[in-house]
């Protein structure tokens, strides 16, 4: 089996395990998910439709039925995107909430990543080639201190100093109250004005991982022979750390890209909640607060799936780097 | 003038603080134009350690200690970044053991020889893509490799191709002196043959310096015209590759013949030598090998034997080249 | 001419240290020689140094909490949402509880949820990465599968659900829920480590001399493996103590528990950063900052324990 069939295969069975996990989870835990759900929703005068008390069964549990019958419920609503009411959002269905929340997320995510993995992973080429040195030193403790930091405490940092005092960036939201989302230009930049301190502190938080990881990867790869061969044949030293010890240390990050990625969405409830951004670790957030199961659970698995996907595209991407996974 | 001089070389290991291990000591040697030698020993002798520290390969831990090796007339112990990098090229070059892991595993072959090639180019140099595949070419049919090797990625050839491919690179940089470490200790005895077969033709062909490394004695006698012997460290015997076989030797080298049996006998005795390499973290003075010798007398315990005539060549032994002990005591009046 | 050699010996490589042969026996046992030796390496190295003095110092603070602290952090008798004064350096909260006390107490908690997070997944890793990586086949297949399911559901999202779930009101549902959803990375590193440790030439004479497999595992594998179990275990306990913290300021544990991460809460709920109590907020996430960073800077010198390569003069 060629490395890509194997990695699709893997994918499904993996997403298979992942929206099983999700049906059995409610049903593992104590109490009543179902009868707490209905009765918020009724708290919150919301009418609940037989439609609506069977989809909340479906998803949390329902005493009366069969497992297997719930099970088949349960995947016919995933794949019809049925998820209940959450009772946070009463006037729309639960899909159509995330729906909303989810390209914050991604444009958030998706940017701060981006900017740590290439910031981090060039501190730790530079660290790993400068090794011993102080400049490694210097890179490494502060990869250290920055990296400890909690997420939710240099949100709330940066939002005191560089909103409160300074003013520089707005205090919360995705974007400025008045305003309906369009896709003109205008609210285009505002959105970004107000991205710019949450990705900043995912950005931050999530670097030292990088670094540290491409550091180590750069110091084993400068023991290997091709390296000492590469100077013995007179390669220059910028060529020499570049095409052949990054471009190879670079390797063991990328597979490792996918599982960090875990942290950045973790890191993103944390700080979407600290910036009250309209995105779905907000959501998450606000569901936890006000205990709205249905949405929770919707949640973990819109996070789930996405970490699959993620990690499946760059698995698909290692194979244009390297070229001993191809055929 | 001799191509490469080297006086007082010494090579030591510091894998952590306080420990000190002399891999290579007090290392004089002279290299001519156009001479195949090799170099032979057993594990930990220090030959490996040797060849990349003419080659100034060495890596931390390890690092040249004091000693002048004189390249072509230059001090190149004492260079380093740029001006080191331009001596390679027409210089010296180093083939490393078995070329297994010696090729980036995630760059064409082709790519590879345009690395070199154009890192190595000098100012007069055109080099478009048809001339760096023009070159290449021509390197690769000296090792017995077609052009479609090219376009390969290492993993896609065999351990005999990569190490040809090795060489190829190697030859790249026009050397005047190559030192092979181990070039067929990780290959079967037939890839072997063939390998030792081309690096023979291609020393007699362009008539650079080869220093071959070895622990195997039957690869270094077929292809040297001189041979090294190595123990604990230190050169200690210096011999024509044809008389290494006869005559009186350095106890050890004949220890170490005597473990090749000679299968045409009628009684098939293989042999040993008693004891253990010696330990390289001590700077006691003496030979080295006095502890396993069987001719070990108290001046080997106490006075490091200097390389003296013996035969057509040298070694540095007190029984066997005992024309040292007057000049030794001389030492010692004064 | 034909030559018979022996087996040749394997190649000395330079960038490697040569062969040192050792001395006389010693006397003391040989795991005490190790971890005395352990603990030496690790003390070489600057950044490991500095990291176990600034855990020395969190492990003195909590211990010795009720000599430090100027106050009890639960009594609730100063003045609610004050800013520092002389007798309460930090300010209050709501509840009108001295920060600063609550600061010094603090620490207890994060110190006892990080190290037993961290020890209990460490264990589930342990015992899953050998088991895993010793018996290739079904039961290997099917504990990879396992562990690549647990990493790639994200384990904050899925802590805050199980947390939410639990309803938990004491420290050790956190401390289990923080295990639960933090073995995964562990298990994976450990069982490809086993896998290789496996096919060595000392294990397979082990198993040929008839030895029981758990001593096999137990006397053979795992102390080859003790610098990676060492630096499991500080990864694990430091992303335990971010998660422990993560969870309180969400509102998830305890909230009569005294900890940073309920300062934090308490002061997101009052707001602490408009109303000018920034030390409140300052304060708490700096020491978990600190703490975490003690951790990782003692895992550089685990690191180098393992691997030689990356050791300091």
């Amino acid at each position: 089996m060629t490395y890509i069939s194997r990695r699709v295969v893997l994918f499904i069975i993996t997403l298979w395990a992942a929206i099983t996990l999700n049906f059995v989870l409610p049903r593992l835990m104590p109490g009543s998910p179902v009868d707490a759900a209905l009765g918020k929703l009724a708290a919150a005068g919301v009418p609940i439709t037989n439609a609506e008390r069977n989809a909340i069964e479906i998803q949390l549990g329902m005493p009366h039925a069969s497992l297997i019958s719930q099970y088949g419920e349960y995947l016919r609503n995933i794949a019809l995107l049925r998820f209940g009411t959450s009772y946070s959002y009463p006037t729309q269905t639960v899909a159509e909430t995330i729906g909303k929340a989810l390209p914050w997320t991604l444009e958030l995510v998706g940017a701060a990543t981006i900017f740590a993995f290439i910031i981090g992973t060039l501190l730790g080429i530079y660290a790993g080639w400068r090794r011993g040195t102080a400049t490694d030193s210097s890179i490494t403790v502060g990869a250290t201190f920055f990296g400890a930091f909690p997420p939710f405490w240099l949100g709330l940092l940066l939002l005191y100093l560089l909103a409160f005092k300074f003013g520089w960036f707005p205090i919360k939201g995705g974007y400025d109250p008045g305003l309906t989302p369009t896709l003109s230009v205008s609210f285009m930049l505002n959105a970004l004005w107000h991205s710019v301190l949450p990705a900043l502190t995912l950005a931050i938080t999530t670097l030292s991982g990088w670094v540290f990881g491409m550091r180590n990867n750069m110091i084993n790869t400068l023991g290997e022979d091709f390296v000492t061969f590469a100077e013995a044949n007179g390669l220059r030293a910028r060529t020499v750390a570049t095409l052949y010890a990054a471009r190879n240390a670079l390797l063991p990050n990328v597979t490792a890209f996918g599982l960090a990625l875990g942290s950045v969405v973790g890191g993103s409830v944390l700080v979407e909640g600290v910036f009250s951004y309209p995105g779905v670790g907000g959501l998450l957030f606000i569901a936890v607060t006000n205990h709205d199961y249905p949405l929770m659970q919707a949640l973990l698995l819109v996070f789930s799936l996405s970490m699959l996907v993620a990690i499946f595209i760059v698995d698909l991407l290692y194979v244009r780097l390297d070229p001993r996974v191809r055929r | 003038m001799a191509l490469l001089e080297a006086r007082g070389v010494n090579v030591v290991y510091e894998p952590s603080r306080g420990q000190r291990i002399w891999a290579v000591r007090d290392v004089n040697l002279t290299l001519e134009a156009g001479e195949f030698v090799g170099i032979v020993g057993e594990s930990g002798c220090g030959k490996t350690t040797l060849g990349y520290a003419l080659t100034r390969m060495l890596r931390p831990p390890a690092r040249l200690d004091g000693g002048v090796i004189t390249f072509d007339g230059t001090d190149i112990a004492t260079l380093a970044g740029e001006q080191l990098r331009r001596r390679r090229r027409n210089g010296f070059a180093l083939v490393m053991q078995s070329g297994m892991n010696a090729l980036n595993p995630v760059r064409s072959i082709g790519h590879q020889f345009g690395d070199v090639l154009k890192a190595n180019a000098r100012p007069g140099d055109h080099l478009d893509a048809a001339a760096i595949r023009q070159r290449s070419t021509s390197l690769l049919e000296s090792v017995q490799l077609d052009a479609e090797v090219l376009g390969r990625f290492p993993h896609e050839l065999s351990g005999g191709m990569r190490q040809r491919v090795s060489i190829a690179l190697a030859l790249a940089l026009e050397p005047r002196l190559i030192v092979f470490d181990e070039p067929t200790t990780a290959l079967d005895v037939i890839v072997q043959e063939a390998v030792i077969q081309t690096i023979k033709d291609l020393q007699r062909d362009r008539g650079f310096t080869a220093v071959l490394i070895s622990h195997d004695l039957g690869v270094v006698l077929e292809a040297t015209d001189r041979v090294l012997v190595m123990y604990g460290g230190r050169i200690v015997e210096d011999q024509p590759a044809a008389v290494i076989a006869e005559g009186a030797h350095h106890p050890y080298t004949e220890a170490l013949l005597n473990c090749y049996a000679d299968p045409r006998a009628d009684e098939v005795v293989l042999g040993g030598i008693p004891g253990s390499p010696p330990d390289l973290s001590l700077t006691e003075p003496g030979c080295p090998f006095t502890p396993r010798c069987p001719l070990a007398q108290d001046i080997c315990r106490e006075v490091d034997p200097p390389l003296a005539p013996l035969g057509r060549g040298w070694a540095a032994c007190h029984v066997r080249a005992p024309a040292v002990r007057a000049g030794v005591e001389a030492g010692r009046a004064s | 001419m034909t030559v018979l050699t022996a087996m040749p010996p394997p190649p000395e490589a330079p960038g490697r240290a040569a062969n040192v042969r050792s001395g006389t026996a010693s006397s003391v046992p040989g795991p005490l020689r190790f971890g005395g030796r352990a603990i030496r390496t690790i003390w070489s190295n600057g950044k490991a140094r500095a990291g176990l003095i600034m855990l020395g110092l969190f492990i003195c603070i909590a211990v010795f909490a009720p000599l430090i602290a100027p106050h009890s952090p639960t009594a609730t008798s100063f003045t609610p949402y004050s800013g520092p004064t002389s007798t309460n350096w930090f300010g209050t909260t709501g509840n009108g509880q001295d920060v600063f006390s609550q600061l010094i107490y603090g620490s207890r908690v994060s110190l006892l949820v990080g190290f037993g997070a961290g020890a209990l997944a460490t264990l589930v890793a342990v015992t899953l990465g050998l088991i895993a990586g010793y018996r290739p086949g079904l039961v290997d297949e099917l504990l990879g599968f396992v562990t690549n399911l647990a990493l790639v559901i994200p384990a904050l999202p899925l802590m805050i659900v199980l947390a939410a779930y639990l309803q938990g009101h004491s420290v050790w549902t956190i401390v289990l829920v923080v295990a639960f959803t933090s073995w995964a990375t562990g298990a994976r590193v450990i069982r490809s480590q086993t896998a290789t440790l496996r096919t060595r030439d000392f294990v397979t004479s082990a198993v040929f001399s008839g030895e029981r497999l758990l001593r096999v595992v137990f006397r053979e594998i795992l102390p080859n493996m003790t610098s990676l179990v060492a630096a499991s275990f500080f990864a694990a306990a430091t992303a335990a103590i971010l998660a422990e913290a993560s969870l309180e300021f969400l509102g998830l544990g305890n909230p009569a528990t005294v900890s940073w991460g309920t300062i934090l809460y308490a002061a997101e709920q009052q707001n602490a950063l408009l109303t000018g109590q920034w030390l409140m907020v300052l304060a708490p996430g700096l020491a978990i900052a600190l703490l975490m960073m003690s951790l990782t800077l003692i895992n550089f010198g685990v690191d180098a324990l393992s691997n030689p390569r990356l050791r300091e003069k």
